[in-house]
């Protein structure tokens, strides 16, 4: 029953634990361009521009009231169609096709990002307005201020929201097997359809997937800790 | 923008509209009795209710939404028995695997709402309806049951918005409700902005609906006091 599972040429071991590699790597890189969005818009959110808010606001009500798979459908079939268009403007009039991966951390970062600019938003809001006044008393400014005084404060409060961010977006990059990317789900799909035992591949996927969220799940909690040094209360699993 | 194209295609999403309501509707009422039921053996604190309850609620949560449906809709049949068993009528519709799967999701998410939402019951609130003479069972009915919906309820509108979101992966096992329609349309004539902000802003009406009647609701049940 196992041997389906071997490495090599014979089995799909291989194939399985590289889709499940896949699926780390596009989920990590959506995180990232998530939080990047997110930063950005929660300037945005916070600003006192009223434009800027509007924008942030209306991004995140479209891309939470909207099913992933739509903006993961308007992405595979218009995004090189708009990268095309943006390279028309700069004089390029090639055929740009962007591949499945970069689409895939485009769409996935998208919505993960609407999702962190919450996150942000409320870890930013929740600084105390004293900690801005001290540093600029102190005669900080720009990275001085935010990078050392407002940013460890903000990271610490954000990384259990972040957490969950990590989480939701992990499953979302499933839906990307859609647009191709062989990643975990996409590969047990290839492969019970080849070997006629979608059973046992699916459940393969699904062991795949609980692996990944356990320990990311004690990662998290690390990052946690060392944020939270000096505070009373400590990560989920502090004894 | 084609305008032509997005009135034209509007007319053709609509008619998915019924087949995403129903499919989210009849699981959402079926996974809201299963979320009781988890819920109570959660908070049970006999071992052997906690433990399976806990881990139901873990495997669901740490999967992605599409695989427990390629589970249900391609994994099950692999089996003779299970073919040839009563339930193979049900199994083999793409229809039911989308409601028996929503279901099992919503059930899992929503039994964590409402944990919580018993678990917010203050113990004095139970003390004293037995001070007062009533059983376990009617405390539960009449004092518990009313203050958990009112907690919960914000929560749960959340989870009814993300019941319509993800009432669109059913496309993928071939039913034809908003996104199915829409992603056809696409795909025929090529034009993803258009018909992404046609299908979008139907979903968006559908959860601003929601929003707007949990609200309401909310409102009519009242704030809930501290304590």
């Amino acid at each position: 029953m196992f041997e389906v599972f071997s490495f090599g040429s014979s089995g799909w071991g291989d194939e399985m634990l590289m889709g499940a590699l896949m699926t780390v790597l596009v989920s990590a890189s959506s995180l990232l361009l998530g939080i990047l969005i997110g930063i950005i818009f929660a300037a945005c959110k916070l600003s006192n521009i009223f434009i800027l808010k509007i924008v942030a606001n209306t991004y995140t009500t479209i891309i939470r009231g909207i099913p992933e798979l739509l903006v993961i459908y308007l992405l595979f079939f218009g995004g090189s169609g708009a990268v095309m268009y943006i390279a028309k403007i700069f004089g390029y009039n090639g055929y740009i096709e962007l591949n499945a991966f970069t689409i895939g951390t485009f769409a996935v970062g998208a919505i993960s990002g609407a999702y962190s600019t919450e996150v942000i938003r409320g870890a930013v809001n929740s600084v105390h307005k004293g900690q801005f006044e001290a540093g600029k008393t102190l005669g900080l400014n720009g990275y001085g201020l935010y990078g050392r005084v407002i940013f460890p404060q903000v990271a610490r409060i954000a990384l259990p929201g972040i957490g969950n961010v990590w989480q939701i977006t992990l499953k979302d990059t499933a839906l990307i097997s859609v647009t191709g990317l062989v990643e975990i789900m996409r590969q047990s799909r290839i492969a019970a359809g080849s070997t006629h035992e979608p059973f046992i591949f699916y459940t393969a996927a699904i062991i795949l997937y609980l692996v990944i969220t356990r320990l990311s799940n004690i990662l998290f909690d690390k990052a946690e800790n060392t944020y939270s040094k000096g505070f009373v209360s400590k990560g989920r699993y502090e004894i | 923008m084609r305008f032509e194209l997005m009135y034209e295609s509007f007319f053709k999403i609509i008619e998915g509209i019924p087949l995403t309501l129903q499919v989210v509707s009849i699981s959402t009422v079926l996974g809201l009795a299963l979320a009781i039921i988890v819920a109570l053996m959660r908070i049970s604190g006999k071992k052997s209710m906690t433990i399976p309850a806990y881990y139901f609620v873990y495997l669901i949560r740490g999967t992605p939404l599409l695989l427990q449906l390629y589970f249900v809709y391609y994994g099950l049949g692999q089996f003779s028995f299970i073919r040839e068993s009563i339930l193979w009528p049900i199994l083999k519709e793409p229809y039911w695997c989308g409601i028996i799967t929503l279901t099992i999701s919503t059930g899992a998410y929503s039994s964590e709402i409402i944990r919580g939402g018993i678990l917010s019951v203050s113990k004095n609130l139970i003390e004293a309806s037995g001070a007062l003479g009533l059983n376990k069972f009617k405390t539960f009915l009449l004092i518990t049951l009313p203050i958990t919906v009112r907690q919960a309820l914000p929560a749960y509108g959340n989870e009814l918005i993300l019941m319509v979101k993800a009432s669109s992966l059913i496309s993928i096992i071939t039913l034809m409700e908003i996104t199915g329609i829409a992603r056809t349309i696409i795909s025929k004539t090529y034009a993803p902005v258009e018909i992404f902000l046609v299908a979008g802003s139907i979903y968006l009406i559908i959860n601003f609906i929601i929003v707007l009647a949990v609200g309401l609701a909310e409102r009519k049940l009242g704030t809930v006091r501290a304590n």
